[in-house]
């Protein structure tokens, strides 16, 4: 009878999370070893896969290639167990589609693609399970793989979603939050200089609260990139134990 | 990100669908106690005393903190909001229980919490890494949650424990369920019931009165036999009701017969729309709005609606035998047409209960506590209650409420709530009245008072985006006299191309109402502002109702304004809407304005704006008739009021002007242009209002009534009946044409909000408008504010969220805003009687003039011009004999004795108070003239003063 409250007196989500806090994260770089990088990460129940490959020559028509900078190219899918309503989905549907199109626009941002002209850098991303936050599991992920295959970066690039319930942000939507219907932002920040390498917002949202939700997210983002920044120099050193033998 | 926190993750799983949610315990959520070391650094403030010592309980000494479960808090809820009762511990689990079973009591709650002398601390438990608990296998989750509150109350406890050895600070655990309190007790928790509890505070004894008497299930006291039924469970109830066997309504208890009930069936199903239930064994304890399930009886034990009128008079007690002869009474020979779908409650699918206002019937037996209380509402029966107050309650007006009603009690049980105060004092009676018409009227609270804007405002550089300066156009506003809620101010002005710039402008309350927060779920609550004879009941707060809302004259206000460009014939050439700045020149009444517009001398900017206005108002409301908008009639009476002792002194008919109608004419105007841009922009969630057509049979006692003064009323169109309206004017009697048009409003369907997503039929059939909507009134209708909002976001003034564009949100709302508008005019009304009353008490008898309205089987319905009183003259009484009546329906007429009375005939009647029952005083007609002998009153009423009001009268006439 009574809906959902997102986000009780107390401060407390339906999760337990208040609101600035991210779900707890897990990521792991180098998970196979046949691409050229690869990287998987948990964000709460969010679970996502990245693969990168190349850069390498320019596959299928020589026309796409650019001569200044290399193409990047990113395609994405989720699996059919992914939710709780199992669906299937083709791959190229428009929102596939879209995520890769977005994903693009978002690594095309940070990736140095002057360095490589004529070439291609394929991302490919698959969530395993979809809880909320799917773009930013992905970019973050994508991050990870990118980093794993050696390819230079201007930044990490770290996303993260935000909404806005009962006059508060809250960081970092879990599917329950999304399908509450309120307005939702993804950011993706490269965060050292601040720079936003993608925005994204599907509802209306007044501009005094615009500023709100973005600084949450963009903290949200930064949270986001001390953890990957750890999983990183941990892999390294790992990395240089296992060649240091 | 985490920082220090260590979170450690569970999922809960289950349901057919796999849903898997992530839920993180904490260790950072603070006891709430002041002074606790532990838990210093935690996020929430201390909200409980760290020496709760204002309650002295013979059961634990030492200062302590009540935790209760969630059956005290749903039913114990007045004891726990008595300003003795402080420093509680609501856990997580048990609020949202409490927010799953009852959205008043949840809301009681959290205006608890927020009031910080109460010291009400809400402890999330459920993510606290100590007290979570996990479902056990095959623990059901009502069970799981016992457990929780108990593992929560030990862990408090304990935790204060460690805060100070000494100071022995304890947590008390309140349930009234029994098993439970054995097994807290068994853990070492400190566990009571309510009511020993409540019992063991010897320095409050008057709240005992308050506690609820729940007969706790499995100790039934077996003092008498059974007397109903048992009620089914839910879940058969759902089974029956699937399969048929069982129907699903509304329970409605007759006014007049407590014996007798009808139920609503749910459905579109035609046939057995209402259900007939006769007696006591058949109501099996529902009461008046509950959500019953019924099963149909044979049709051989089917039954008439009786004509009986029946009170429950019975003093004292479970004499079921006499009721049982009571009924037989009911069962009167009819022929088998009359007969009705007749059924019994099986049970109970949802309670409506409420509390109840009403009278003590002191028990005849001194020393008893148990008292019978009878609800002013005749629909309720009446409720036993226990109080040792009896002897101060006795001739008060009080509120009580319903516990329970075991199978062996012939009354429900229930508990004193509050004292009114006296019966017929003015402020009980108004109290009285908001509180039987659910009229939402407490002082708004803390959480609402905190949104509204500090003072000094003003509108800030800010404020000014998205809005236009309109401060150097010549605005004013006209009100009837004493108006402090100005919602609405108009302009008009000559444009150098000739044409008319014509614009309304309208309180822009929906800035300061911001979507969601306490202050509009209040005001959405309220639904309306309820003006009573002498006091307004605010949707809003008075600071912006009165003040910062208010488009008073020479200050700045903010405003939503509709603006128009028109050539000389009323003709729209231009629509723009805009959120402003406008500063109203003057704030005129009605005869202000008035004698503006006529005066020769004055031509000033604010007269030559008026007079546009009027002139472009008349057209608009020739071309409004033409179309078929009616103009109808109804009587609205207006109170003179002593300044001093606020008593009605005189009684008077609304007066209209030509300015009256100039306001309203380009109000319709704004909201049909407001209705049309936001359709335009949201066909699906719109809020829109509408009149529906009435069916041409509502139409039949306006047809018969005119054909018996030779007059044709055509009715197929509105059009049609309008101009039939006009036509229907008799030289000899010129007022009747303003009893057609009231009786013609008797036949009129109700208006009604809507969503325009949920509906195909827009149609306004008063105003015979294709569609129209609620835009000028924000300040005292919820209606407007969403208006407000939906216009706001389709001209880029405002943002949108997701509620606004929710249809079944909306439609909910709709439901809400539509009961609160019916209620509001209720309470109305029974306010104009009440003041009614205190007028013809002070008056003594009087004598008037009266026309018939209605004729019925056993009396007339009759007007009073003067006083725009309706009455009904009876012309049956209880101990006297019936005169010969025979009523016909056809023409229609009533033959009294040798005397036919038709409708709209001439009577003469005399007017007194009835204040044979304390708790129902109304006024009482009879009959003067024609004289009919043995039933008409004589004229004389000579030795009450009756010099009086006939001077009044010839005052009036002049
Ligand atoms: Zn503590």
């Amino acid at each position: 009878m009574a809906g959902l409250e997102l986000l009780s007196d107390q401060g407390y989500r339906v999760d337990g999370r208040r609101a600035g806090e991210l779900r707890k994260i897990q990521a792991r770089m180098g998970v196979f070893a046949q691409a050229d990088g690869s990287a998987y990460i948990e964000q709460g129940n969010t679970k996502a896969l990245a693969v990168v490959y190349g850069p390498h020559e320019i596959r299928g028509s020589r026309a796409r290639a650019l001569p200044d900078r290399a193409l990047v190219n990113c395609q994405y899918s989720s699996a059919t167990f992914s939710t709780g309503e199992r669906k299937r989905r083709p791959h190229g549907d428009r929102k596939s589609c879209e995520m890769g199109l977005q994903l693009r626009q978002t690594f095309e941002a940070a990736v140095l693609t002057q360095l490589h002209p004529r070439s291609q850098i394929d991302i490919y991303v698959q969530v395993l399970q979809a809880d909320g936050g799917t773009y930013a599991a992905c970019v973050n992920a994508a991050t990870l793989a990118v980093l794993d295959a050696g390819i230079p970066m201007r930044d990490f690039v770290c996303a993260c979603s935000a909404g806005f319930v009962d006059g508060t942000a809250l960081a970092d939507l879990s599917h329950v939050e999304e399908a509450a219907g309120g307005p939702q932002l993804a950011l993706a920040l490269l965060p050292s200089s601040g720079q936003i390498a993608l925005l994204e917002m599907d509802a209306r949202l007044h501009e005094d609260q615009l500023e709100q939700v973005l600084e949450t997210a963009a903290q949200a983002a930064r949270d986001v990139h001390t953890l990957l920044d750890r999983v990183v120099r941990q892999h390294v050193q790992e990395a240089s134990i296992l060649l240091g033998d | 990100m985490l920082k220090s926190r260590t979170f450690l993750k569970k999922t809960r799983a289950g349901g057919v669908m796999k849903i898997v949610r992530e839920h993180y315990l904490r260790d950072d959520i603070g006891c709430g106690a002041s002074g606790c070391a532990a838990c210093g650094s935690a996020h929430e403030g201390p909200v409980l005393e760290p020496q709760p010592l204002d309650r002295v309980s013979s059961l634990c000494p030492q200062p302590h903190y009540l935790l209760p479960d969630t059956n005290v808090l749903l039913h114990q809820i007045d004891v726990l909001e008595d300003p003795a009762i402080r420093n509680v511990i609501v856990l997580q689990t048990v609020l949202q229980e409490v927010r799953n079973r009852s959205a008043p009591v949840y809301k009681r709650i959290r205006d608890a919490t927020n009031n910080q002398e109460k010291h009400f601390y809400t402890f999330t438990n459920e993510h606290h890494r100590e007290t979570y608990v996990e479902q056990l296998q095959g623990e059901t989750s009502n069970d799981r949650n016992d457990r929780a509150i108990r593992v929560a109350a030990k862990w408090y406890n304990e935790h204060l424990k460690k805060m100070s050895a000494e100071n022995q600070l304890r947590v008390i655990f309140i349930t009234n369920d029994r098993k439970n309190k054995e097994k807290a007790i068994e853990e070492g928790i400190p566990a009571f019931t309510c009511e020993e509890y409540v019992k063991s505070l010897t320095a409050n004894p008057e709240l005992i009165d308050r506690l609820a008497c729940l007969s706790e299930e499995g100790n039934e006291i077996d003092s008498g036999k059974i007397i109903f039924s048992e009620h089914l469970p839910l879940s058969k109830l759902q089974q029956g009701i699937k399969s048929g066997a069982y129907l699903q309504g509304t329970f409605r208890a007759s006014r007049e017969n407590y014996l007798e009930a009808t139920v609503w069936v749910h459905g579109d199903t035609e046939d057995n729309k209402e259900i007939i239930l006769q007696g006591l064994k058949n109501l099996n304890r529902a009461i008046h709005e509950d959500i019953v399930a019924v099963e149909l009886l044979p049709k051989n034990q089917w039954v008439a609606p009786s004509s009986v009128v029946l009170l429950d008079e019975g003093q004292n007690e479970d004499d079921m035998e006499k009721e049982e002869e009571r009924e037989c009474t009911l069962k009167t020979a009819v022929s088998e047409k009359m007969l009705k779908p007749t059924g019994r409650v099986v049970g109970i699918i949802r309670r409506n209960w409420r509390p109840y206002c009403g009278m003590l019937s002191k028990s005849d037996i001194k020393e008893s506590r148990r008292h019978l209380f009878t609800p002013a509402d005749k629909r309720i029966p009446r409720i036993r209650i226990e109080t040792r107050q009896a002897s101060t309650l006795e001739g008060q007006r009080i509120i009580v409420a319903i516990d329970g009603w075991p199978r062996n009690s012939r009354y429900p049980n229930g508990h004193f709530v509050k004292n009114l105060g006296e019966v017929g004092d003015k402020e009980t009676e108004t109290e009285v009245l908001l509180l039987e018409h659910d009229v939402p009227h407490q002082p708004f609270s803390q959480a609402v008072l905190s949104l509204l804007p500090k003072m000094p405002w003003s509108i800030t550089e800010k404020d000014m985006k998205n809005r236009e300066d309109l401060r150097h156009l010549c605005v004013c506003s006209v009100d009837p006299p004493g108006c402090t809620d100005i919602d609405d101010a108009l302009h008009c002005r000559e444009l150098e191309n000739g044409n008319l710039e014509v614009g309304v402008h309208i309180a822009d309350v929906s800035y300061f109402i911001r979507p969601g927060n306490a202050l509009d779920q209040e005001s959405a609550r309220r639904g309306t502002t309820v003006y009573l004879c002498e006091k307004r009941i605010d949707m809003v707060p008075e600071l912006l109702s009165s003040n910062l809302c208010s488009l008073r004259s020479n200050v700045d206000r903010l405003a939503f304004s509709c603006i128009w460009e028109m050539n000389h014939n009323a003709e729209i050439l231009k629509t723009r809407f805009t959120k402003s700045v406008i500063n109203s020149k003057a704030s005129l009444t009605y005869a202000e304005a008035q004698m503006r517009i006529d005066s020769s001398t004055m031509n000033d900017s604010i007269t030559t704006s008026l007079r546009g206005l009027n002139k472009l108002a008349k057209i608009l409301k020739k071309g409004r008739i033409e179309n078929g908008a009616l103009t109808l009639s109804s009587p609205e009476v207006r109170f003179h009021m002593d300044s001093e002792t606020h008593d009605p002194i005189d009684l008077q008919t609304k007066e209209l002007r030509e300015t009256n109608s100039m306001v309203e004419e380009f109000m319709l105007l704004a909201n049909i242009s407001v209705a049309k841009k936001i359709h335009e922009e949201f066909s699906e969630h719109a809020l829109l209002r509408k009149h529906p057509a009435p069916p041409p049979s509502n139409y039949e006692i306006l047809v018969k009534a005119a054909k018996s003064k030779n007059l044709e009323i055509k009715t197929d169109t509105a059009k049609a009946l309008a101009d039939s309206l006009d036509q229907a004017d008799s030289l000899t009697f010129p007022y009747l044409n303003t009893l057609l048009r009231i009786l013609a409003t008797r036949c009129m369907m109700q208006a009604v909000y809507f969503c325009s997503g949920m509906d195909t039929d827009f149609h306004h059939y008063g105003l015979a408008s294709p569609i129209y909507t609620h835009f000028t009134s924000p300040i005292r209708r919820y209606a407007d504010i969403i208006v407000h909002r939906l216009l706001a976001v389709a001209v880029g003034a405002d943002c949108t969220y997701p509620e606004l564009t929710e249809k079944h949100k909306l439609a909910e709302l709709c439901k809400n805003l539509n009961f609160r508008h019916k209620m509001a005019q209720y309470a109305q009304r029974a306010s104009v009687a009440f003041h009614t009353q205190l007028f013809f008490k002070s008056k003594g008898i009087v004598s008037e003039e009266a026309y018939i309205l209605f004729v019925r089987k056993n009396a007339l319905v009759v007007l009073i011009p003067k006083y725009g009183l309706e009455g009904t003259v009876f012309f049956e009484e209880k101990d006297k004999p019936k005169p010969r009546l025979t009523y016909d329906d056809e023409i229609p007429s009533l033959k009294i004795e040798d005397t036919v009375f038709h409708i709209f005939d001439k009577v003469k009647v005399k007017i007194m108070l009835d204040s044979s029952n304390l708790q129902h005083q109304k006024i009482r007609m009879s009959l003067v003239e024609p004289q009919i002998p043995g039933i008409s009153v004589p004229t004389d009423t000579s030795n009450m003063d009756i010099s009086e009001p006939e001077t009044k009268k010839k005052k009036l006439q002049k």
